[in-house]
């Protein structure tokens, strides 16, 4: 072997074992966090999730629910003109709610929360560990995952999916006003073929995806926090890769959520055609 | 005693606290290193009860990294902690939180709770660690603020007071559970000499009136000559000298004398020298 190529061999081979090390260090944490889940339900343990649900989840409706309400109007203005030119644009309601709820709707809303809450979560914790924060806990004898992780995570995996609904209500209005009241289609059409196609199955799709989102966006930003690198620097580098991180966690989730539950659907009811 | 050149032992002209003579804390070849950086080199060390230690040396010379080995927050590559004679070093976090409850730690910059006032960041190691009642909380959060000068204070937040204020309040968050050994990293650094020595007033008044063991990291001579009634300086991950104020003054190793005189080393100087 050339001698020029062996520095960056070993280059390749830490950098390759750094990136084990991070997500074995990554699994413990987490692990380590779904540990710690019961201490929530202590009095304490309310104390410090109550401040979370209002920070992640109150104070995120209404950025979640601009989002859904532009992606379905956007999507209605993309599919109305090609569903005229083939005659099924009684379908809208069909495509615009099954397309919002079963996949836009989910990921949209997570990715918009990874960088709204995954973002301030990752600077939020990077900050207390830069300023020996963190260190002080321990100091004091507290389990910094239970008292900064656990309510944190618990926020986000659990109001994802309910700020997701408000983000699907929202895109199907969306997508209702621009067919309905810019291409004047029927509105009992709109909402007839939506209610015939959707089904409870859907639904399940979309809150466990949320869920699933919520939960992986969650646990990514507070591990990105606890291992920030020292000074400004570190801390901006926290959230930005814990927006890079949740946001490929939820693009790869959302594939192998939607493979598995298509061959699961198809395994027990077959088939199923939307129009 | 006094000086020493490597592998100092344990000071034993250190006269022991009241009603106790076995060490409160100890280092056994204490080694610890960062990636290729060695920054502690074998370091032992026996700390009595109720005195006041001072742990000096140069910036980046292992002080603060030893201060949080003695409290569990590092560990130790090699070497052994022991607190009132138990190894604590191998202990898991969980185990550790009975130690801490006896321990208190001064940080720095005070890493006082942004989010928290700075009564509940005061209240805050009595609500993890206690179970007393809200008025029982309050009242032992008041008498603190009172004894480190500060009974005006409580609703407003850290980012609300000045720098002096913040360390006084992180001496009465360290404070509030009764611990016996208080741990401060440089408590007088960013401070103007009349706060600094306010901060030193305290120090010394919590070993006179509470019998608590101090172990201050400074490289601020004025404060330890001050406070300390025994002092240890580190010096590229060994210690150097184990001794009195009295002592340290009249140390005849360059490398003692050029610190406490805040004398730069012929070395430094040449390095100025050549890169100018």
């Amino acid at each position: 072997m050339p001698m020029t190529v062996t520095p960056y061999l070993a280059r390749l081979g830490v950098k390759t074992l750094d990136q084990v090390e991070g997500f074995g260090q990554f699994n413990v944490f987490f692990a380590h966090a779904l540990r710690t889940i019961p201490s929530v339900f202590t009095r304490r343990g309310w104390q410090t999730l109550l401040p979370q649900v209002y920070a992640i989840g109150v104070a995120s409706v209404p950025v979640l629910l601009v989002t859904g309400l532009f992606v379905g109007m956007v999507l209605a203005v993309q599919t109305v003109e090609q569903f005229q030119a083939v005659g099924l644009e009684d379908r809208m309601g069909t495509i615009i709610n099954l397309t919002v709820l079963r996949e836009l709707g989910p990921v949209l809303s997570a990715v918009m929360l990874a960088g709204r809450v995954g973002g301030a979560l990752a600077a939020e914790l990077g900050t207390m560990r830069v300023t020996e924060q963190i260190d002080a806990l321990r100091a004091m004898g507290t389990d910094p995952v239970r008292y900064l992780v656990v309510p944190r995570f618990l926020s986000t995996l659990l109001l994802t999916p309910v700020l997701t609904l408000y983000s699907i209500l929202l895109a199907s209005l969306g997508g209702w006003y621009i067919t309905v009241q810019i291409y004047g289609i029927r509105s009992y059409a709109y909402w007839k073929h939506a209610a015939e196609a959707i089904e409870w199955w859907d639904f399940m799709t979309g809150i466990l995806k949320s869920l699933l989102f919520g939960g992986a966006l969650g646990i990514i930003a507070c591990y990105k926090g606890f291992t920030c690198e020292p000074g400004a620097k570190g801390v901006g580098r926290a959230a930005t890769e814990s927006f890079v991180a949740s946001f490929v966690a939820i693009l790869v989730l959302d594939f192998l959520i939607s493979v598995f539950l298509q061959a699961l659907y198809r395994g027990i009811f077959g088939f199923k055609s939307v129009f | 005693m006094g000086e020493h050149n490597s592998d100092i032992t344990p000071n034993e002209s250190t006269p022991p606290g009241p009603g106790a003579s076995e060490p409160i804390l100890e280092l056994h070849g204490v080694y610890k290193r960062f990636g290729p950086l060695e920054v502690l080199k074998g370091i032992d060390l026996a700390i009595a009860p109720g005195k006041t230690l001072v742990i000096l040396g140069a910036s980046g010379s292992g002080k603060s990294v030893m201060l949080k080995i003695l409290i569990g927050l590092l560990k130790p590559d090699r070497g052994e902690v022991c607190f009132h004679g138990r190894r604590i070093d191998d202990l898991r976090e969980h185990d550790l939180v009975d130690a801490r409850g006896r321990m208190g730690f001064v940080f720095q910059m005070g890493a006082l709770f942004d989010s928290l006032s700075v009564t509940e960041n005061i209240a805050f190691p009595l609500r993890e660690q206690r179970n007393l009642s809200d008025a029982e909380i309050e009242r032992i959060v008041r008498d603190k603020l009172r004894s480190v000068g500060l009974d005006r204070l409580g609703p407003e937040f850290p980012t609300q007071i000045s720098g002096g204020q913040r360390k006084r309040v992180a001496i009465a968050r360290a404070l509030v559970t009764d611990p016996e050994v208080v741990f401060f990293d440089e408590p007088t650094t960013g401070l103007d000499p009349i706060r600094a020595d306010v901060m030193n007033e305290l120090v010394i008044k919590l070993r006179n009136e509470l019998h608590v063991t101090a172990v201050v990291v400074t490289h601020d001579m004025a404060s330890a000559y001050k406070i300390a009634d025994r002092i240890v300086m580190l010096h590229e991950g060994r210690l150097i000298f184990d001794g009195t104020a009295e002592q340290i003054r009249s140390s005849a190793d360059q490398r003692v004398r050029d610190f406490v005189e805040g004398r730069a080393s012929a070395s430094d100087l040449e390095t100025i020298k050549t890169r100018r």
